[in-house]
């Protein structure tokens, strides 16, 4: 029977992308799964050695690292932590606003703007969007390393040292829940100190060997602790958006082919009933 | 004034630790070091070495760490290690073999030797096993 040819061929092609969508749903929860534990895991780490540099900012040290100069905003930066696959609803978009947002808010003020992309989504956005893109690195998988970052962090901070740039900050998304990633700018140097009052006043801590040597070490872990975490955290969000996009998909196609199939019935019960009568008209004219 | 401080152990893996103590015996670089409530405020690096806490009441805890920070601040003692174990989960005859592995690389080392690699997994292993001797006593 020729009736509807397209549409049972429509439907039988939603559902191959529902299987898909399906599929990839089932991914990205498992894997989400495991990206939000890693998450968990560095996050205690990452607090502490926060609330340690604001300590420290609040001292008066005999030694005093250039992280911690407040300088006259003239050039900032940006390290954009996207994710290296599409697919995730809106997540990459969001953090794009977000980035554009605060970039334009700072050409507006007449300060200049450098780029450091984190994932293969932010070197194409700034590649079209057109930003001085200083430094970028892609395809860190899964089970990103703090060896892979270190590189393109290092740009930045040589140009902080430098006084080319005087301020930094990480744009990355924030894992809520499962159904909420929130996109934020934070600023990562120079360093600020905690909002914690007792700590105000002039004193200093005593330095095992000598402050310069244990400072530098120290901010380099905090720096990389800080940007590592963001990064682990941005791809627990990937996996989230993926797996609700993904759902969303699944959901949707099976819509549309409850639609189709009622289309389909529709057209062959009519197909049948003009047949019928068609018979029972050339019976009764016989 | 008060008899106990709070301590955090944290690593770059997980929390290890975090709760009132009586005092800490961490290892700096400038030899041990011990922190009991009231002290002044200090930023020091730590080398591989057997941390002990001793908690209200006089019981012992030990735990193991690999190098990091240790900050002190009135009444909060904050830890920042690059791996820590507690002293409990350390591999006694893992230690021993690394131990015995690496002076086997310097007894016989070859011209690309890597003399500061295997003195620091030596420098490690006898730390593992200093705070598995502390807690066995």
């Amino acid at each position: 029977m020729a009736v509807g040819k397209e549409i049972r061929t429509q439907i039988s092609s939603i559902k191959n992308t529902q299987k898909i969508t399906s599929a990839m749903e089932m991914v990205a929860a498992s894997k989400m799964r495991k990206a939000q534990d890693r998450m968990e895991l560095g996050k205690p780490y990452a607090q502490r050695i926060r609330a340690v540099i604001g300590h420290i900012a609040h001292a008066t040290p005999e030694y005093h690292h250039v992280f911690f100069d407040t300088r006259e905003v003239k050039r900032v930066g940006y390290i954009v932590v996207s994710t290296d696959r599409g697919l995730c609803g809106g997540l990459n978009t969001n953090l794009f606003k977000a980035t554009v947002a605060a970039m334009k808010a700072n050409r507006d003020a007449n300060i200049e703007v450098d780029v450091c992309a984190i994932g293969a989504k932010s070197m194409n956005f700034f590649k079209n969007f057109g930003g001085n893109v200083l430094a970028s690195v892609r395809d860190m998988g899964e089970k990103p390393e703090a060896a892979d970052i270190v590189g393109v962090v290092k740009v930045m901070l040589d140009k902080f040292e430098n006084g080319e740039l005087d301020q930094v900050f990480v744009v990355s998304n924030e894992f809520v829940n499962t159904m909420t990633q929130k996109p934020t700018v934070q600023q990562l140097l120079p360093l600020e100190p905690s909002d914690e009052d007792e700590l105000k006043g002039h004193w200093d801590y005593l330095y095992e060997p000598d402050a310069q040597e244990l400072l530098d070490g120290l901010l380099d872990r905090y720096i990389e602790s800080q940007v590592y975490q963001a990064v682990v955290e941005n791809n627990a969000c990937e996996q989230a958006a993926r797996m609700i996009a993904m759902k969303n998909a699944t959901d949707n196609a099976g819509d549309l082919i409850d639609n189709l199939q009622l289309v389909y019935n529709k057209a062959r019960q009519a197909a049948i009933t003009q047949e019928l009568s068609e018979i029972v008209g050339g019976a009764s004219a016989v | 004034m008060a008899t106990t401080l709070h301590c955090d152990i944290v690593s770059a893996e997980k929390s290890i630790f975090s709760g009132s103590v009586e005092m800490i015996v961490a290892t700096g670089v400038l030899g041990d070091l011990g922190i009991v409530p009231g002290h002044a405020a200090l930023l020091t690096q730590l080398i591989p070495g057997p941390v002990k806490l001793t908690m209200e009441g006089g019981a012992e805890e030990i735990f193991y760490v690999s190098g990091g920070f240790l900050e002190v601040q009135p009444g909060v003692t904050t830890l920042l290690a690059d791996t820590a174990e507690r002293a409990e989960d350390l591999d006694e005859a893992a230690a021993t073999k690394a131990i015995e592995e690496a002076e086997q690389e310097i007894a016989d080392r070859q011209a690309d030797f890597d003399y500061g690699s295997a003195a620091a997994r030596i420098a490690e292993a006898a730390a593992q096993l200093r705070a598995l001797r502390q807690h066995k006593r």
